[in-house]
């Protein structure tokens, strides 16, 4: 199969090992526990693996077969063929990362676009190569505002309008210091658009505050303000952006945000429940030696040639071991890539007009819905960009099964993260949605509602 | 030939994908908002896809040739596994579907879940972390927990030896953790009397890498986990070299607590040019409960005529979510297909003909190349790229030589306790002629390095670029390109 070693080629190996029998290659293993029984199925042929995989995943429901208005931090954007067909080069795909860069010029001069991509997209003067997904960048971006403050101030604010799994992966990440106090994110603060209660928290004590654009319910939010009195405590702030909004909208780099991190996954990255994603990760020069993570940068040759290499290599664990800031080591390359060939096929005007269509449609469809009797448009005084909070008459999860007999996913259940929101429910439209989807929905809400 | 940047290829008024008009009534967008500029490339379809074609043949990859990387286990990633994680019952699913649209993704994570403990040896698995560093920070941090929850706060620091991957200290100190180095003995094991040294209450755990980064099965081994164990640590392990004893040995067995599993190394999946990798995490009976937050179960068991209702738990002293959503899914899907393909009695093969490329290497080389610690190796090995009689000539001279026989180098220096190290690990995907071609072509380079060694030096020859000036990039730090 994936093993080439005909018996007579074992036998030339063993023999110029000097050893009569592959097994006696363990002999230092407890000899107890070597070669135990597997309690694993029997092996399968190719076209038998492919059959069962085949049957696995028809055993889903997706989003070719339901019409889905679930979004939550995950988006069912078209992907052009043309990504993934790149994505499959062998070239690519199978290549290490590019420690070697006179054989990994691909890779390295790819990641160059992406980091160049990355800053022209949210404003910013430095990205590195990427971190895990938005989750674990938003970790990352708590831990650069630690060291960069030195561990002196203890107060980090996050905004409970941040991804409810974003400020869960930052609480487990800082779970061990005994300095990182993650604050902000209490009902009591609440979910204001104006900031105020979240704003008057900042003092000089505060290393970050973070917040999200637009925010988990979909709200576009002035955050001047803020970024202006944390910057006069002397904090950091740190915004985490869905990408897609940045075709149309202000990028945070042009507010004064000090970080801009976020999830990838909207920028030609399949949902594949959940991953592999793509943390994006961005910075104002400031911070340029904090910044964890890999970076590209351009050379020279010996030859005088234009080349592209890792650099401040210095920065990372293989060269600082604990004295790193971070423990990062592989990334998400590939889908770095993805994001890159997607950026660049759609283009200026592509781009656009996905992040024009996604508000276009889910302002069409919040007017429809918020119509129904019963449903109104919660935070509906707030600009907002492809997704909103509908407040139902009945119960979420039950509202939600009874749509599933349209076969559609009507979206997230915000009273599971969000008491105060029970009864809500947000809902995500993209480019990918029609008019006549749109419609679909309505009927199907009038129709389940009036039972 | 140098490749122009995308931005350099952008002519203003090109598009590749072109999308619908809009179907629904115009709104205005929020005008407070609204971009001034989108400086995004512009370019017809055909020139991207060139573009990106003309890199990928910039690159060295596993699809073109023998990649020795020690550490990296650059084993063939299997076709099939590219397009299986691409069905759409599995790419085109939203990761917070309702549980029941979505009980194929959950019986294809709780039967990898449970074949990993099965391979591995361990009670409990989580498949949520994204690499193998961040299965060690998921380890780590359960460490801390579980002393945490047992009042042993005083528990503050972390054996690692000094033949580590340098994630470990990073790791550690990320979580708050005092890190102390081992030293390594003699024969490359654990140095015995150093660790029991260091073993008193203040001890949480030992981050051990078996076998090790000189590939070097610890002699000691059991002793060690008895050492540690008896002073109240736990064992990690790092599963970085597990490829050497799938199917051979479980590390559960040994007596190892925690594990992580490196889905991109031992089991297939692709590197992707760094990354995306998978780091499950397995763990002993005791840490079962200290997992990230939700592992898959049965939430209904089955009957003869329907299957069982997979669904999400939670492990009561979970450390919490140390990501979003599912974890890689798309990669373990390639792993299941991978472990599916080998079964019960396939697996012990994969490393058997591992450590039999090594050895065989091992044995052709060593009385060219010196060898720091003389033993039979695992899955791979390291030797010093020097040599008294050629002065000047060091390993990175014979790593880029490699280059010019279209072979991608080995490590070099690392572990840091060999010096001008190059650690070379064949995996057990490469053949009898491959490994002959490679080792004629170090036995070759070893000669050139007395009688030309400036063909060294000046090496590689022919590759899209030579030698790169990294001190350059360093000091002018480009790291983006100017606008179009």
């Amino acid at each position: 199969m994936f093993t080439p070693h005909t018996p007579k080629d074992v036998e030339v190996m063993l023999n110029t090992i000097g050893i009569g029998k592959v097994e006696d290659l363990f002999a230092e293993i407890p000899e107890k526990y070597r070669f135990p029984e597997l309690k694993l199925p029997p092996s399968l042929t190719e076209m038998e693996a492919a059959g069962e995989l085949e049957s696995i995943a028809n055993a889903n429901g997706s989003t070719k077969s339901l019409l889905s208005f679930l979004g939550a931090g995950a988006y069912d954007h078209y992907v052009p063929a043309a990504v993934d067909m790149l994505l499959q080069r062998g070239e690519f795909y199978t290549a290490y990362t590019p420690y070697q860069p006179e054989i990994s010029q691909g890779t390295l001069q790819a990641i160059f676009e992406y980091q160049s991509l990355v800053c022209e997209l949210t404003g910013m003067d430095v990205a590195n190569a990427s971190h895990y997904d938005g989750a674990t960048a938003a970790a990352e971006a708590v831990i650069l505002a630690y060291h960069h403050l030195k561990g002196k101030r203890t107060k980090f604010l996050i905004s409970r309008a941040v991804n409810p799994q974003y400020r869960e992966v930052v609480r487990t990440y800082t779970q061990g210091s005994h300095d990182i106090f993650i604050q902000g994110d209490d009902p009591e603060t609440g979910l204001d658009a104006s900031m105020e209660k979240l704003i008057a928290q900042i003092d000089s004590n505060t290393a970050l505050v973070m917040v999200q654009y637009p925010d988990f319910f979909g709200r576009v939010i002035d955050y001047k303000p803020l970024i202006a009195a944390a910057h006069s405590a002397g904090a950091l702030v740190a915004v985490a952006v869905n990408p897609t909004v940045l075709g149309v909208l202000t990028p945070p780099g042009e507010i004064g945000a000090d970080i801009v991190f976020g999830e990838g996954q909207p920028l030609g990255i399949p949902l594949s429940f959940g991953g592999p994603y793509l943390g994006i990760f961005a910075v104002t020069n400031d911070l340029l030696r904090k910044i964890s993570g890999r970076l590209v940068g351009e050379t020279v040759d010996n030859a005088g040639r234009l080349a592209y290499v890792l650099t401040l290599t210095a920065r990372e664990q293989h060269i600082r071991r604990e004295k790193a800031s971070s423990n990062i080591c592989t990334n998400q390359g590939l889908m770095a890539l993805a994001s890159t060939i997607y950026l660049s096929l759609l283009g200026k005007q592509g781009f656009e007009a996905v992040s024009n269509l996604c508000y276009q449609k889910a302002h069409y469809a919040a007017s429809q819905i918020s119509s129904i009797q019963g449903y109104s448009q919660v935070f509906s005084d707030q600009p907002f960009f492809h997704e909103f909070v509908i407040r139902s008459p009945q119960p979420v999860d039950h509202l939600l099964d009874d749509l599933r007999a349209y076969d559609i996913l009507g979206g997230y259940n915000l009273g599971q993260d969000y008491p105060e929101l029970e009864g809500c429910l947000l809902i995500a439209v993209t480019e990918k949605i029609s008019k006549e989807d749109i419609d679909l929905f309505h009927d199907a809400l009038v129709e389940v509602t009036h039972d | 030939m140098t490749e122009p940047t995308i931005f350099e290829l952008s002519s203003t008024g090109r598009q590749g994908v072109r999308f619908p008009a809009s179907d629904v009534p115009e709104v205005a967008l929020p005008s407070a908002f609204s971009r001034k500029e989108l400086p995004l490339p512009e370019l017809a379809e055909n020139e991207t896809v060139r573009h990106f074609t003309r890199l990928s043949q910039k690159n060295y990859a596993i699809d073109l040739g023998f990649y020795p990387l020690g550490s990296c286990t650059m084993k063939y990633n299997p076709k099939i596994n590219e397009a299986v994680s691409r069905l759409p019952g599995f790419a085109l699913t939203h990761p917070l579907q309702p549980e029941d649209t979505v009980q194929g993704n959950l019986y294809l994570m709780y039967t990898l879940q449970e074949w990993l403990k099965e391979i591995g040896g361990f009670a409990g698995v989580s498949l949520q972390p994204a690499a193998g560093a961040h299965g060690e920070l998921t380890g780590v941090l359960i460490i801390q927990k579980y002393h945490a929850h047992r009042g042993d706060t005083q528990r503050t620091r972390i054996l690692i030896p000094d033949s580590a991957h340098g994630t470990n200290p990073a790791t550690s100190a990320m979580s708050g953790f005092e890190v102390v180095p081992l030293p390594s003995d003699a024969r490359g094991n654990v140095d015995l009397e150093a660790l029991k040294g260091l073993c008193d209450e203040r001890l949480a755990g030992l981050m051990l890498t078996n076998p090790n980064t000189l590939g070097l099965f610890d002699e000691n081994v059991s002793e060690v986990i008895e050492i540690v164990h008896a002073a109240g640590g736990l064992v990690y392990g790092d599963g970085a070299n597990l490829n050497a004893l799938l199917g051979v040995l479980r590390p559960g067995d040994l007596g190892f607590d925690i594990m992580h599993l490196n889905l991109h190394k031992t089991f297939s999946t692709p590197h992707g040019g760094g990354g995306p990798g998978s780091g499950p995490v397995g763990v002993c009976q005791r840490l079962v409960d200290y997992l990230p937050d939700p592992v898959v179960a049965i939430i209904e068991p089955g009957t003869d005529e329907m299957p069982p209702l997979y669904g999400y738990a939670h492990p009561a002293r979970s450390i919490g979510r140390v990501k979003s959503y599912n974890g890689h899914f798309g990669i373990l899907v390639r792993a299941y297909t991978y472990i599916a393909m080998h079964g019960k009695n396939g697996l012990a093969n994969i490393a058997e003909k591992a450590v039999l490329n090594a050895n065989y290497l091992l044995a052709k080389l060593k009385d060219s190349y010196h060898l720091p610690y003389d033993r039979r190796c695992m899955h791979e090995f390291v030797v010093e790229g020097q040599w008294a009689d050629a002065p000047g000539i060091r390993a990175i001279d014979i790593a880029k030589r490699l280059i010019d026989y279209n072979f991608h180098p080995p490590t070099n220096y690392f572990p840091l306790i060999v010096h001008e190290a190059l650690m070379i690990e064949p995996t057990e995907t490469e053949s009898l002629e491959t490994l002959d071609a490679f080792v004629d072509a170090m036995l070759k380079i070893a000669a050139e390095a007395r009688e030309n060694p400036q063909l060294l030096h000046e090496a590689p020859h022919n590759s899209p670029v030579g030698r790169c000036d990294e001190v350059r990039a360093a000091k002018q730090l480009i790291l983006r390109a100017p606008k179009a």
